[in-house]
């Protein structure tokens, strides 16, 4: 079986099995605070980690940093934190890409 | 329960998932489009949207497959992203916990950002539903974002290999990623987290991947966490 259906099959069961957790397991039962705690921080602390690398050395420019993909970045960034708008993130920050890809090239 | 109030319910549902729509076909289609210019086939970009039902833990596998992360930390790292569920798991229990188990799971199965968002909205504005009620709720904005998010990622899957490369779109991955997660970059601990993950993630970047991100994922969960005790314990 190759590596694509393995990750498909695993990490659907992983999920499943998260979500089914608390409702399964049932209850009313809280998890404990500190778990809460670090809980709370799982998605700043993963996704910037994630995205770093990919902005600073992207690959369509061979891992060369490009003004274009920073710029769009931030943009993205910015919007997203000022509106609380996904959607206007996504569209700021790729506006953003195609205006400088097209001015500077 | 009278049928009529059961379909109310769902129908509420239905019209207090729809603004979500409006997120989640473009972000099905991006994982189509992305999926399909890695080389993916129909079945294997349907099958994760359907088996799976997470949009960025999806991404997540997808951009560590394309760097060749060996496939356990592949599932962990994207197993990672996911961890909130359990967080949404818990705050539901004590609405649905009174259901049978498999409409338990079948609630488990569905349960993402808009459809536990959707549905706590609805709970907290009316009270008293009873289990059954909400159930009929969650499972009618449920029904629909899970339609719509497979329709898009086949919708994206068939335009894929058609766009053209100055679309440039390498970087709608990494732009996607940070619309997730800037909205919630709302007080000085989400900052210091997210601070923390970037400068660890940079810094231990030639560590095989996956395993700097690991690091960074939790030092970064450790430092809001404490950024945010020392803000409580310094306040009155």
């Amino acid at each position: 079986m190759s590596q694509i259906w393995i990750v498909i099959l695993g990490l659907g069961l992983t999920t499943f099995l998260l979500r089914f957790s608390f409702l399964g397991l049932i209850g009313d039962r809280e998890l404990p605070a500190w778990a809460l705690r670090l809980l709370r921080y799982v998605p700043v602390a993963v996704m910037p980690g994630l995205v770093a690398p990919l902005v600073v050395w992207p690959a369509a420019t061979g891992g060369e940093a490009d003004p274009a993909r920073l710029v769009a970045a931030a943009v993205a960034l910015g919007v997203g934190a000022w509106t609380r708008s996904v959607l206007g993130a996504i569209l700021g920050g790729m506006g953003a890409l195609y205006l400088m890809l097209w001015t500077i090239g | 329960m009278p049928l009529s109030t059961h379909r109310r319910a769902f129908f509420r549902g239905m019209r207090d998932g729809a603004p979500f729509l409006i997120v989640i076909v473009p972000f099905g289609m991006l994982f189509g489009v992305v999926a399909r210019e890695a080389g993916w086939d129909m079945a294997q970009i349907l099958g994760m949207s359907v088996l799976v039902i997470a949009g960025a833990s999806q991404f997540t596998a997808l951009q560590l497959m394309q760097d060749h992360a060996p496939t356990f930390i592949v599932i962990l790292t994207a197993t990672v992203v996911n961890l909130r569920h359990a967080m949404y798991s818990a705050s539901l229990a004590p609405h649905l916990g009174p259901l049978p188990l498999w409409k338990r799971a079948l609630v488990a199965y569905a349960l993402v950002d808009q459809t536990y968002g959707s549905a706590m909205h609805r709970y907290a504005l009316a009270p008293g539903l009873s289990p059954a009620e909400k159930a009929a709720v969650f499972f009618g904005c449920a029904t629909q974002t899970c339609i719509v998010w497979y329709a898009a990622t086949v919708a994206g899957a068939l335009l894929g290999s058609g766009l053209p490369p100055a679309l440039a779109l390498d970087f709608a991955v990494p732009i996607a990623f940070i619309a997730i997660f800037a909205p919630a970059l709302r007080s000085l601990p989400h900052l210091a987290a997210a601070l923390v993950s970037v400068v660890v993630a940079l810094l231990l970047a030639s560590l095989p991947y996956g395993l700097g991100l690991i690091a960074a994922a939790m030092l970064a969960m450790l430092a809001g966490a404490a950024v945010e005790l020392a803000l409580e314990r310094r306040r009155p």
